[in-house]
């Protein structure tokens, strides 16, 4: 690990000064990627400003009937918190389906949306990235990528793909199908990101993983009213049964009338830079009928333009037939 | 990998085996205060020194043991405020302000083993060892939650510490044994 110093504030306005003062402080709340990516020379701040102090815990219900998750709330206390399981189970389910328990007691809300890819070649600093190392070219594209993107991969007409680095967390597929806000402040004041637009594709700056601007907090993640909890699933498909990254996952929330569905969000994870979603394809059910057809129709839409690079091509149909059972299962379930 | 056995260079200290190479300017050792096992001990440490490595090389305290060093084995796993965490992803500067139990402070004072200790003893839950502090801490940690009460949910619980000796069904034994009688107890 780099040498750094340390700060440890207890008003969000000091952690701002700690952010502006030296360009490359970073953030800390459980530091469970920081410090690894540390440990392997990946990231090397020199500055570390914890968040732990700062007056940003707590689960509280906001005016809308929606719920506020704390920022430095850990993963684990919202997952087991008794309101999120009751009116969010979807969240619940996706959290506890991520990392190990040890992990997740240690993982804040806020440090888990600025997770960054497990893909190897951006952990290996003696192969060529554009994540890590811009311009350096991608060692993924014709390497070995089982485990990275199929979806938002594309280039432009004079720039070729950069970057098939998938988005790692399994939270946030939740959190984009919940359509949460996430809430950050800076130097000129506070703003809200809908969820959507916090998580970006590759572009042509795969160095970029999110929206936030230099300097800006994330302070807390809302939730709004609407949490699906008579009819959602978490599927997660993984090499083993349990402590490993999704090769493909599913989040689904219905609402249903009878048999007809009368709202749905569908989130992707393991499959693009940023958790897939596509209102579109969800589009294709409200109104319908939940049967198997119908659910192989949104598939096919949610997949549509996908892309193989050669060993993670099997996704392509992995992660349809992952939405129709997902489909299925969240049409089933009722708490 | 297994720091166990190591001999440390001659002639230096902990301390000076630590340091970097290029020191950043005005980045000095400073003064951290731990409370490990109820004993609060002041040592002299880097920011950049994890609380594995303070509890190992500054503290003495050798039980926790140091797999792979990046949150994917469980054998560094202890107690922070009874709540269980891979003590090699965290910084010592960050728990000046908690109770750490490590694997050292499970047993009573007067010697007696913890539960799952005599449990996993009794299972014959280990092979080589080397895992078994981080299991044990964990398994502990489990039982605070209480969420786990059967087989699958003990399986999924430990699922972050791994035993490369594959002693998991007497693990699994050992800790399912105290999930058992805790629940007979009035």
């Amino acid at each position: 690990m780099n040498p750094f110093t340390y700060a440890r504030p207890d008003s969000v306005d000091s952690a701002l000064d700690e952010l502006k003062a030296q360009p490359n402080a970073r953030l800390i709340g459980g530091g469970t990627n920081l410090i690894d990516l540390m440990k392997e020379n990946i990231e090397h701040p020199t500055r570390l400003v914890d968040v732990n102090r700062l007056p940003l815990g707590g689960i509280s219900e906001l005016p809308d009937g929606g719920l506020r998750l704390g920022a430095t709330v850990t993963n684990a206390e919202t997952a087991y918190n008794a309101l999120v399981t009751a009116r969010y189970p979807l969240l619940s389910e996706t959290i506890l389906a991520g990392a190990s328990p040890q992990l997740r007691n240690m993982a804040t809300n806020g440090g888990n949306l600025f997770q960054r890819t497990r893909c190897y070649y951006f952990y290996d600093t003696a192969m060529p990235c554009n994540k890590r190392e811009p311009g350096s070219g991608c060692a993924a594209i014709g390497g070995y990528n089982r485990i990275h993107a199929i979806l938002g991969t594309e280039g432009s007409e004079n720039q070729p793909t950069a970057c098939i680095a998938t988005y790692p967390s399994d939270m946030a597929v939740a959190l984009a199908a919940l359509e949460a806000v996430v809430q950050v402040t800076g130097s000129n004041g506070e703003r809200s990101i809908a969820f959507a637009d916090f998580h970006r594709l590759p572009g042509n700056e795969p160095w970029r993983d999110n929206t936030l601007e230099p300097g800006e907090i994330v302070t807390s993640i809302d939730l709004p009213a609407k949490g699906f909890n008579q009819h959602h699933t978490y599927l997660k498909l993984r090499d083993r049964a349990s402590y490993a990254f999704a090769l493909v996952s599913v989040a689904v929330g219905l609402e249903m009338e009878g048999n007809s569905v009368t709202d749905a969000r569908i989130a992707l994870g393991g499959v693009a830079h940023k958790p897939w979603r596509k209102p579109e394809a969800e589009q294709l059910l409200i109104g319908r009928e939940a049967t198997p057809d119908n659910f192989r129709l949104v598939a096919e839409n949610l997949l549509a333009g996908a892309k193989g690079y050669g060993h993670n091509t099997f996704k392509i149909d992995l992660a349809k037939r992952a939405i129709i059972r997902a489909l299925g299962e969240a049409m089933r379930s009722k708490v | 990998m297994i720091a166990e056995t190591r001999s440390k260079p001659a002639g230096r200290s902990p301390l000076q085996t630590a340091a970097p190479a290029k020191p950043l300017p005005g980045v000095e050792p400073g003064s951290v205060t731990l409370t490990v096992n109820g004993q609060a001990k002041t040592i002299q440490i880097a920011p950049w020194t994890t609380l594995l490595d303070a509890l190992r090389e500054y503290m003495n305290l050798t039980g926790t043991k140091k797999g792979c060093d990046h949150g994917q084995c469980g054998a560094c796993t202890v107690l922070v405020d009874g709540k269980r965490i891979n003590a090699c992803l965290t910084l010592a500067v960050m728990h000046d302000d908690h109770a750490i139990t490590t694997i050292e402070g499970l047993a009573s004072p007067d010697g007696g083993l913890h539960p799952v200790q005599q449990a996993f003893i009794d299972h014959d839950a280990f092979q080589c060892g080397y895992c078994t502090p981080g299991q044990i801490c964990s398994a502990v940690g489990m039982l605070h939650e209480g969420h786990a009460k059967n087989k699958a949910d003990v399986r999924e619980g430990m699922s972050g510490n791994i035993c490369r000796c594959g002693a998991y069904p007497h693990i699994v034994d050992a800790v399912l044994e105290v999930i058992n009688k805790a629940e007979k107890q009035p």
